[in-house]
């Protein structure tokens, strides 16, 4: 056969260290996010009980900075981003029908420049001393001048390679769905996940350079005594501010639209009902993520920009309002004469509409700049922000886990032990952040380690740490859930949800790890669905059964990422030769992928059989 | 329609119940709530008009989604297949005019807002000029015109407007006081900022550092205490009166070596730290220790005692600052509070 190739095929441990394939990094990527959503929630939780009673010893100052400062960057940076890629990476390829990502190796390489970066990251704990001048981290209370130990040089060596990963995946992801729709799906006719996904991608690529650039100049700054928001010697502390919101504001946005993706997504399956208003979703989703790069400056109103930004900033920024609300009717008036079914995956999505209104609306109220002045930086912002990512990103996620979970997994997620967390995670969020919003109205400052009794914090601080608690507990019955469901047998059928409507429930779960044993042909919007409608259980196939190519697996992305990983150590710690041998490591290895010619494998007719991933 | 109208109905009193929640929120001299000047004011009444209509917006989107949860839940054994609407131009133009028109009803005062706060007083011969710098955790109040500098406690008149011009001697602070005025950071020299705002009821105000600027930021406390023309002007001319060190001679070397090579009092000591002039009529020391002869919570006490409390470990009162645990016997430190305690000006 002519197109038989040899391919070294790895099981156990190194099937995972070297696999190409979407559908097993999109598992890698679920665990490590959820590891390091359960490092940040514990964070979380130590600075709650600090806060449970006024001028509480439990921790110290610095240590409590440091709880903060990694509260916020492992959520946002080493939680949340991954969750999104796992769903983008378990679900994108099936629901344009296409067998991979258009660059497998390359998504290998994403996710393990990621991990090490976060895993980098985390071992400041043990180093010394995590970062501790805030997620934002800003100048100069994050300058080698006011920061003396190695915590900031962690936050910006980590970041820099998680964000390297961050940026490749996007790319990919952008070229994934331009190029590898099957025939018929049109833009028009991707699914609403799909779409999120791709403005998230496009975000992405014009974000997270900013990010880059900022955080190259800080590492300038603290490693090799450069002095670029050095003032003393000619630099600007407020530059800094304006290159880490540039990249900052479209980070909500990448981050909260593949929520509204996936809220989409479920609602519509769960109401046996199709979007409402698809194209002017489609729409507002391309404007958000427009107008989320022309507002970076409110969150520098009190920075003292003047007033002519800050009324340009406050217009731009209420001017988001009006997409977000075409996003929330439309939601609304797609279960409007639906038959809603309330699956765990559904009440996340149901719950999630009204908590992320309260969170615009107070996203609303914060972009009045006079009236910012009082909320900035108080308990106001935090309860909002707080709103908006966890009522809003976090909420759809779990949807998604819950929807998608069968696919991914063979297995459908207890269903019991599924809303008994959503309704102690549910409850428990709106207990801790709603009360937050009175705090910060009231005077409470926000990253405090402590504040004085008699000021009217004490009841409201004990009700939100009692919330918090509640949130840890439904978290812990979702780990139960996983290992409950992961000792079921695998039999979830292809369309477990009976209602599917896209690419993805046509085939079985989990998927063959070539997808499509043929290329399905797109007849229009909700794909499966319209078949469905025509009497059909299956697509119409595009293309006659033949060989698959398969990319080969490889263990050079890891070796990659783990150079990198070695080489940040070695420049923190002025150790240039350890610095030196990880770049060679690093590109070594993309010498060797480059001379070296891997034409992957084929897959003959003969050999398919539908059986899925191992997870 | 009359059925949705008396849902609105009942929550009418709920809202009210919101608003009334609000504005018994908090203490007066702390809260947003509760403004005791025209800036704060003006503020208080941006927030409750955005406040409103969110409530509006609120209120409606929950009216849908809880109609549509509970009319169109599936019953079980349902198999019917809904009718697939693929939008309505109608209802997505509505909802996509009525926002523009509240964000319209909300952008016009915002605007009139921002730029009415921006205005310069720092030329203003009426107003008073003070120069705010932050440092890692402290306040210092300069008054230029008038030639007096103080920590930790600005003392303003009613009548007049306070014209503020902020900056930082390290990391970035942001200078706020919630029941008087919105907050601005105080950035390096170069990007300093200005911001006015008046105090026409006399007392005192909370003050609170809003920038993260290290282990002690939830303590960099400050307070505003406003007072008459007459009181200001007494004030003014007490804070410039030579001060007498101690009559002990000891105590008064003592006081030199140890205290006034960082800190002033009077016409003597060094300016790079806090001035301990007229310490003893201060609300709090260090800014935290609120001073009281009626002890209620850990961090009051007498000023005498707060005093020695902080001398002897300044890092146990705010861990990171840069005030030294100067090597003094108990009795040293004892004699050092019992003067600062009695350094009180007549105003």
């Amino acid at each position: 056969m002519a197109h038989a190739h040899a391919v070294k095929r790895y099981t156990g441990l190194l099937d995972w260290l070297t696999t190409v394939d979407h559908k097993k990094i999109g598992i890698l990527y679920l665990f490590a996010g959820f590891f390091f959503f359960i490092i940040g929630g514990l964070e979380a939780v130590l600075i709650r009980i600090q806060l449970w009673e006024p001028m509480n010893d439990f921790v110290s100052a610095e240590t409590f900075n440091q709880l903060l400062t990694m509260h916020g960057t492992t959520m946002i940076f080493l939680a949340a981003m991954p969750m999104i890629f796992a769903l983008m990476n378990a679900v994108i390829p099936l629901q344009i029908g296409a067998r991979d990502v258009a660059f497998p190796f390359v998504n290998a390489l994403g996710f393990w420049t990621f991990f090490f970066g976060a895993v980098l990251l985390n071992v400041s704990w043990f180093a010394g001393g995590a970062p501790d001048a805030g997620w934002t981290s800003y100048v100069p209370l994050a300058s080698p001048v006011y920061s003396s130990t190695h915590g900031v040089d962690y936050y910006v060596i980590g970041l820099q390679i998680a964000g390297l990963g961050t940026l490749i995946g996007g790319i990919n992801f952008l070229v994934t769905i331009i190029n590898m729709r099957a025939p018929g799906m049109s833009f028009m006719r991707m699914p609403m996940f799909t779409w999120a996904a791709f403005i998230t991608s496009a975000l992405i690529l014009f974000a997270f350079p900013a990010l880059t650039v900022g955080l190259v100049a800080l590492m300038f700054d603290r490693l090799f005594e450069a002095n670029f928001f050095d003032v003393s010697q000619g630099g600007n502390a407020v530059l800094w501010e304006h290159i880490f919101w540039i990249f900052g504001h479209p980070e909500v946005y990448i981050l909260i639209l593949p929520a509204f993706g996936i809220i989409s997504e479920v609602i519509s399956t769960f109401s046996r009902k199709r979007l409402f208003g698809y194209s002017s979703m489609v729409f507002a989703t391309v404007l958000i993520g427009f107008l989320g790069f022309m507002v970076w400056a409110h969150h520098m109103f009190t920075t003292g920009l003047g007033p002519i930004a800050n009324a340009l900033f406050s217009i731009a920024t209420m001017l988001i309002a009006v997409p977000t609300g075409i996003k929330i009717f439309n939601w609304l008036f797609t279960m409007w004469g639906g038959s809603i079914k309330f699956t765990t995956a559904n009440l996340f999505a149901v719950g999630f509409v009204p908590t992320f209104v309260m969170g615009g609306v107070t996203g609303v109220m914060l972009a009045a700049a006079p009236a910012d002045f009082q909320y900035h930086d108080s308990y106001f912002v935090v309860a909002h922000f707080h709103y908006v990512i966890v009522g809003g990103l976090v909420l759809g996620l779990f949807s998604g886990l819950f929807y998608w979970w069968p696919k991914m997994f063979g297995r459908v997620l207890n269903e019991t032990l599924g809303k008994l967390f959503f309704w102690l995670f549910y409850i428990g969020f709106h207990l801790t952040f709603f009360i937050q919003h009175f705090l910060g109205l009231m005077g409470m400052p926000r990253r405090v380690w402590r504040y004085l009794d008699g000021m009217g914090f004490n009841e409201m601080n004990l009700i939100s740490s009692v919330g918090a608690m509640l949130m840890g507990l439904g978290t812990i019955v979702f780990i139960i859930n996983m290992i409950v469901t992961g000792l079921k047998p695998r039999n979830a059928s292809n369309d477990p949800w009976e209602d599917g409507r896209t690419l993805e429930w046509t085939i079985p779960s989990p998927p063959p790890e070539y997808n499509f044993a043929q290329t399905p042909l797109v007849r229009g919007y909700d794909a499966f669905w319209k078949e469905k409608m025509e009497g059909k259980n299956a697509m119409t196939p595009a293309e006659p059964l033949g060989p698959i190519h398969m990319p080969s697996p490889s263990i050079l992305p890891f070796l990659m990422s783990l150079g990198l990983f070695i080489a940040g150590f070695g420049f923190m710690y002025h150790n240039y030769y350890i610095g030196i041998g990880g770049l060679v490591i690093t590109f070594g290895c993309m010498f060797f992928r480059s001379v070296i010619d891997d034409h992957g494998f084929h897959i003959e007719p003969e050999e398919l059989q539908d059986k899925g991933v191992k997870a | 329609m009359m059925n949705r109208w008396h849902v609105l109905k009942r929550l009418m009193p709920l809202l009210a119940g919101m608003v009334l929640l609000l504005s018994a929120c908090g203490r007066a001299d702390l809260s947003t709530l509760k403004p005791q000047g025209p800036v704060a004011e003006e503020q208080f009444g941006l927030m409750k008009l955005t406040i409103l209509i969110m409530v509006i917006v609120v209120v409606i989107v929950f009216a849908i989604a809880v109609y549509v949860i509970i009319r169109f839940r599936r019953r079980p054994g349902d198999k019917s297949i809904p009718v697939q609407v693929e939008g309505n131009h109608k209802l997505e133009i509505i909802w996509t005019v009525i926002p523009i028109i509240l964000l319209v009803i909300l952008g016009v005062p915002t605007i009139q807002s921002v730029f009415g706060l921006a205005k310069d007083y720092t030329k203003d011969p009426d107003a008073i000029q003070v120069k705010v710098t932050a440092h890692q955790y402290w306040w210092e109040f300069e008054y230029p015109n008038l030639g007096v500098k103080t920590a930790q406690e600005l003392l303003i008149p009613d009548d007049a407007v306070i014209s503020i011009e902020a900056k930082t001697a390290d990391v970035l602070h942001s200078f706020w006081v919630p029941s008087l005025a919105g907050k601005i950071d105080t950035n390096p020299a170069g990007n300093a900022n200005t911001m006015f705002f008046e105090a026409p009821k006399k007392g005192v105000y909370l003050g609170k550092c809003a920038e993260l600027c290290g282990p002690s930021h939830s303590l960099m406390d400050f307070k505003v205490k406003v007072v008459d023309r007459a009181s200001f002007e007494r004030w003014i001319t007490a804070q410039k009166a030579p001060v007498a060190l101690p009559q002990d001679q000891e105590l008064a070397d003592l006081l030199t070596n140890q205290c006034l090579s960082c800190h002033a009092i009077g016409d003597k000591g060094a300016q790079a730290y806090p001035n301990l002039t007229g310490i003893g009529s201060r609300e709090s020391v260090g800014g935290i220790l609120v001073n009281t002869e009626d002890k209620k919570y850990d961090n009051e006490g007498t000023t005498e005692e707060n005093l020695i409390k902080w001398i002897k470990d300044p890092q146990a009162v705010k861990p990171g600052n840069l005030m030294p645990t100067v090597e003094l016997s108990d009795q040293q430190i004892e004699a050092i509070a019992k003067y600062l305690a009695g350094l009180k000006l007549d105003y």
